[in-house]
């Protein structure tokens, strides 16, 4: 559905992207990650035709961006960083103004604004003016707006900045939800949103893609070995020593130490289970298993290290959920 | 063609949605209507005082009355005009709507189009308001209609230059002021640049004549259409709209 190659974007001297590829499929949703100033944005642009790349080439909808701009855009619908709104327009006013440039037939244009304003929930807010609604609703109405006409492709720029948790956890609904009718590419530097929305992940800094994967993949491509943590009551016992003698245990680190019990994290062979063996030596050497989780390895703990020269060191701290 | 539509109506809505509107229009009719009633006042005393048994040639309502308001509303046209195009594309990129414009599936040109259409339909309905002076002189007096028509065909052809020119300005700057002082200014000086030939004859004299954007408009207000000034007209119409479009490929490319 989306093809890009070699993309290169050069401002002067500065070279904001640089031989940039990737391949969405139909009806995936593919996150675009990299700190700020990585060159996502400057990508979106170019695949949206907002601005010509240097080099390279870009494939939206069957139709070139560079060579057919007019039908790939008509294909495509683009929600900037800062939702486009007129101020002094009302939402349908403003939604009814969209759906004439982007070609929606007049007999089509008032289901179509009806149908995309409940989608996106702003419609008890048709009536009121663009400058007047909340930073919640505004993304929203940028959303319609680049839903209006039904385009193939769905080009999102961090379409949950500057929402609230509420409003963040219903945009990501909404953006799954869409997926199936439409081919999606969002932005993000928020890591778990890439997780738990995006079924793959390029991974962009300073203009160069670093890695392209599903979340799952380079969760598991990073570390090899699956750490777990226990939290263990020792009774009085060596419980250290107890878990190390546990067959395919590679490592104990003691992690916290409480009052009453202690926090290690256990790490195992790649790829095998070694959760049943583990509570059964706890309980049977008389210790208190008070609780054993997998650590999985953040996607924060990745991206640090794909995006950052020197490799962060590793902290048995347990996953950020932010 | 139903983009540029689109996009003139929503200029002109916008235009009306914000005080510019009103302001221009009422400013303008105000003072449309103050040269007006001076100049009225002036013809009929004059008309008065006048001695046909002294030779004197009689007096004209378009050329004695009309013509001067129509002078001075061109002076007018200056200080209002920057005000209609300040903020037709440094408002659409300050406010980062221009990423909506160009990525739809619009080309540069249906958009410029439509905003130079935009604008020249609010000036439109500035000049609309005019016409009831104009019906009045037709209600108590008898003046000829064609100078009259004349004349607001040139305002249209100078106005619409202003606009074209207008417009480019604002895609160069996000700030409307700013956009409004530069477009004051280079109408200024393609008004007075005549005086640059008036120290010499020859040559210089009659380009810096035909360039200077007012001297093109003395023969509408007489009643006269010369192709001349038309053509003066509609070249630099084009020309303001084809710098546009430069300037927004450009800025594109620049991103």
């Amino acid at each position: 559905m989306i093809e890009v190659q070699h993309l290169t974007k050069r401002y002067g001297r500065f070279t904001a992207v640089e031989d940039v590829s990737f391949r969405v499929e139909r009806g995936e949703i593919l996150g675009f990650l990299g700190p700020n100033g990585a060159g996502k944005s400057t990508t979106m642009r170019i695949l949206t035709g907002y601005m010509p790349a240097t080099e390279g080439k870009a494939i939206v909808a069957g139709f070139d961006v560079f060579e057919q701009p007019v039908e790939a855009k008509r294909r495509t619908g683009y929600l900037p960083e800062t939702p486009p709104l007129y101020p002094d327009m009302t939402v349908v006013d403003y939604l009814t103004f969209v759906s004439k440039i982007k070609g929606v037939q007049a007999s089509e244009r008032k289901q179509r604004i009806k149908y995309v304003m409940e989608r996106v929930r702003v419609a008890d807010m048709a009536n009121r003016l663009c400058a007047r609604l909340s930073k919640g609703y505004k993304q929203r109405v940028g959303l319609a707006q680049a839903l209006i006409h039904n385009p193939d492709v769905l080009i999102l720029d961090e379409p949950t900045a500057g929402l609230d948790p509420k409003q963040i956890i219903e945009t990501r609904q909404l953006i799954k939800e869409l997926a199936g009718d439409h081919t999606i590419i969002l932005s993000t530097h928020i890591l778990p949103e890439v997780s738990q929305t995006c079924e793959r992940v390029v991974i962009i800094n300073k203009g160069k893609v670093v890695a392209v994967d599903t979340p799952d993949n380079l969760t598991g491509r990073l570390h090899g070995t699956v750490s777990m943590f226990v939290d263990v009551d020792p009774n009085g016992h060596d419980a250290a020593a107890i878990l190390s003698r546990v067959a395919g245990v590679t490592g104990v680190t003691e992690a916290e130490r409480r009052a009453s019990s202690i926090g290690f994290e256990v790490a195992s062979e790649p790829g095998r289970d070694i959760r049943r063996e583990l509570a059964q030596a706890v309980v049977s050497n008389g210790c208190g298993l008070l609780e054993m989780r997998p650590m999985r390895v953040s996607l924060e703990e990745i991206f640090l290290s794909l995006t950052t020269e020197e490799s962060p060191a590793h902290t048995a701290e347990e996953p950020v959920n932010a | 063609m139903r983009n540029v539509l689109a996009i003139a109506q929503k200029e002109l809505k916008s235009y009306f949605a914000s005080p510019i509107a009103y302001i221009v229009i009422g400013l303008f009719a105000l003072l449309f209507g103050y040269f007006y009633a001076v100049m009225l006042q002036y013809f009929v005393r004059a008309g008065m005082n006048m001695n046909p048994m002294m030779g004197q040639q009689a007096l004209n309502i378009n050329q004695d009355m009309l013509r001067p308001v129509m002078q001075n509303v061109t002076i007018l046209l200056l200080f209002v005009l920057p005000a209609m195009t300040m903020r037709t594309y440094s408002e659409e990129k300050r406010s980062g709507t221009i990423e909506l414009l160009l990525t739809s599936p619009v080309t540069d040109w249906e958009i410029i189009l439509g905003k130079f259409i935009g604008a020249l339909s609010l000036y439109g309905v500035m000049l609309a308001v005019t016409l009831i002076h104009m019906a009045v002189l037709f209600v108590y007096g008898q003046p000829e209609w064609k100078p009259i028509a004349t004349t607001y065909l040139g305002l249209l052809l100078l106005g619409g230059s202003f606009l074209s020119v207008g417009l480019f300005i604002s895609t160069l700057t996000t700030n409307q002021i700013v956009a409004y002082i530069s477009t004051f200014s280079v109408f200024l000086f393609l008004w007075v640049i005549s005086w640059l030939g008036s120290f010499s004859t020859g040559f210089w004299t009659d380009v810096t004549a035909y360039l200077s954007i007012i001297e093109h408009f003395d023969d509408f207000s007489k009643g006269v259409i010369d192709t001349t000034h038309v053509l003066y007209y509609l070249s630099l119409i084009t020309l303001g709209l084809f710098l546009t479009a430069k300037s927004v490929d450009t800025e594109r490319w620049r991103g």
